[in-house]
């Protein structure tokens, strides 16, 4: 690595300027810290700073217009033993996480494994099967609302004019209306937006496994399914690991599908973390409880960092 | 959907893909994945296309119930013009998104360069532990920051007036459009090679000046990359325009339409739908042309 340099100021040639000493306790390019100050700076005042008042407002009765006193733990005892809709948030969030993640995977899976096969519109299916993840969520979600929507349900129309559904006399449904539906129809809605992610970082992985295992698995007579288990699914965990790992950390998070289509109701009976979070800072104006309440993000934000980290860690390790 | 992908994979009789001395087994495996494709294709293109075919129905069509609700007798532009005529949605909500993600852009993508550039390559006390905390600040969910956020705004806002403008959003994009970009780049940087660089150096070349004349114009696929991702993330955010911004005048396209277009009276289908295609189309036209620098960044983002 070259040490000269003007954007610090001085020039490097003597050997006991100040410069150079402290090249030789912090490293040669001292320099380095003129080019991060800016992303320390925002940062500092728009991350930091605002995560620290945020665990200052969930210990304190923060409410929109009045003065602010700390209560210490007050709001978590609260949410945690006397709050009935905060307990369903939890199991919400759980449900929601786990079942989305787990339709995303196998079917991005599948997909991935049937994109790779092809040639002729590859192109075009994928870029079409990415089409859910590029597009503005609240906005396509609105279109998910009107397919879902009781009285203009597409669904429902199929199911009352459309053999065999019409002669069997299912539905109709009110998708948003009932409790258990919403929950499936939010979770729905996630796996059609998020699998695009899926499909096309597995068929990245797919793509990197060499076609020599393949051949060699071959001549020893090893079936389709053998291939799979024993070849593709191993290298592919990596790849899957990291993924499922990312897709987690902003499936808890979520908060435009379930804002959009149904606020959180009925009676809310579908909050995640984040519409709850919204709905007790923002609309009941109760700022320490809605801060609170996101807080408990915050573990599960931890626990990913530090897996993830060692994944990509040993991933880059790999390839350098 | 795995049950309709296992009877595509057995009735693979469908189209034949007429090609010269290819083996009739290989044009069966080949027609029956291009059929298990296709309830994947559906499921991805069905709500667009209901949000179209909607956007161009006439309020008496949309709302007689007995007909298809997937085909357009006819295309009505009513939606369109009530859109132009009664709404803010292309004089103010178009306008201010534009406004918003290409300003933020430009500000997270040049941040982010001189961030990545260092991480990536310089020598420094600290640098590692930079790089673990940029990763850690592109994981933060916004559910976390959007509440003590207003306070950052309102506290700004007795200096420079900020609150309920687009520049509370201009400001606040950054934090999660700067993240993603710098760890992007990093990954891009570090792929050219140094000795590119230790020659600018030997010709005279500052520290910026190779940064600009010699690293950036190689790394100009991650450099589109980050651009196309950053507009993709701040055209499409709602969560923090939602909460910051009240005034209709000042709201951005997601938050504009639903928060304005969804009336007490059961008519706005149209309108909400043309809105939501017309709030779309930016984007996947952008992304039609640049899909692989989209393609790329998003598994080089995410594994790398």
């Amino acid at each position: 690595m070259v040490t000269g340099t003007e954007v610090g100021g001085a020039a490097s040639s003597p050997p006991l300027t100040l410069k150079s000493r402290l090249r030789r306790s912090i490293g040669p390019d001292l320099d380095g810290y003129y080019f991060i100050l800016p992303t320390v700076i925002i940062v500092f005042c728009l991350i930091l700073y605002p995560f620290c008042l945020a665990v200052y407002y969930s210990m304190s009765n923060a409410f929109i217009g009045e003065e602010t006193h700390f209560i210490g733990l007050e709001n978590f005892h609260y949410i945690i033993f006397e709050d009935d809709i905060f307990m369903m948030t939890v199991r919400n969030t759980l449900l929601f996480a786990v079942i989305s993640v787990v339709f995303k995977t196998v079917l991005g899976l599948l997909c991935a494994l049937l994109l790779l096969r092809i040639i002729k519109l590859r192109r075009f299916l994928r870029g079409a099967m990415l089409l859910p993840f590029v597009a503005p969520t609240a906005l396509t979600t609105l279109g998910w609302w009107l397919i879902l929507d009781p009285t203009y349900s597409h669904i429902n129309w199929i199911f009352e004019h459309v053999w065999p559904f019409s002669v069997l006399d299912v539905g109709p449904y009110n998708f948003l209306g009932e409790p258990t539906l919403a929950l499936g129809a939010v979770i729905f809605v996630n796996v059609w937006r998020g699998l695009p992610f899926f499909i096309i970082t597995i068929l990245a992985g797919l793509v990197s496994i060499p076609d020599h295992l393949y051949e060699a698995a071959e001549i020893d007579g090893a079936s389709i399914m053998d291939k799979f288990w024993k070849i593709t699914l191993p290298l592919l965990r990596p790849v899957l690991a990291v993924i499922i790992l990312f897709s987690t950390i902003f499936t808890l998070g979520e908060f435009n599908i379930i804002y959009v289509l149904t606020r959180g109701g009925p009676m809310n009976e579908t909050h995640l973390f984040a519409t709850y979070s919204f709905t007790a800072g923002v609309l009941n104006h109760e700022i320490g409880l809605g801060a609170a309440i996101a807080l408990f993000l915050f573990p599960i934000l931890v626990v990913t960092v530090i897996l993830l980290l060692r994944l990509v860690r040993r991933d880059s390790q790999y390839e350098l | 959907m795995s049950s309709n992908e296992m009877t595509g994979m057995t009735t693979s009789s469908g189209e034949a893909l007429q090609e010269n001395r290819v083996p009739i087994w290989r044009l069966r495996k080949a027609a029956a994945n291009y059929i298990a494709l296709i309830p994947y294709l559906a499921f991805a293109l069905f709500p667009f296309y209901i949000i179209a075919i909607t956007s161009i129905k006439s309020k008496q069509e949309i709302n007689n119930l007995g007909e298809s609700p997937f085909w357009a007798s006819g295309i009505a532009v009513e939606n369109y013009t009530f859109l132009y005529t009664n709404t803010s949605f292309f004089e103010h909500w178009m306008v201010n998104t534009l406004i918003v993600t290409t300003v933020s852009t430009i500000i997270s993508v040049t941040v982010g360069i001189l961030a990545a550039y260092a991480l990536a390559r310089l020598k420094f006390r600290g640098v590692e532990m930079f790089g673990v905390a940029v990763f850690i600040t592109y994981l933060v969910p916004q559910t976390l920051l959007f509440l003590p956020l207003v306070d950052v705004i309102n506290l700004i806002d007795d200096f420079i007036p900020i609150r309920d403008t687009y520049w509370s959003l201009i400001l606040t994009y950054p934090t999660f459009l700067i993240p993603f970009v710098t760890w992007l780049l990093m990954g891009y940087f570090r792929t050219i090679p140094v000795e590119v660089e230790e020659c600018a150096y030997l010709d005279g070349c500052s520290r910026l000046g190779a940064l600009f004349k010699v690293v950036l114009p190689m790394a100009i696929p991650g450099i589109i990359c980050a651009i196309l991702f950053s507009y993709t993330l701040s055209w499409n955010e709602f969560l923090y325009s939602l909460v910051f911004i009240q005034d209709e005048y000042a709201k951005t396209l997601s938050v504009g339409v639903f928060t304005e277009l969804i009336r007490g009276d059961i008519y706005f289908w149209g309108s909400l739908m043309a809105a939501c295609l017309l709030g779309t189309l930016p984007i996947v036209i952008l992304y039609g042309f640049l899909m692989d620098y989209y393609t790329s960044g998003l598994t080089q983002g995410a594994i790398k």
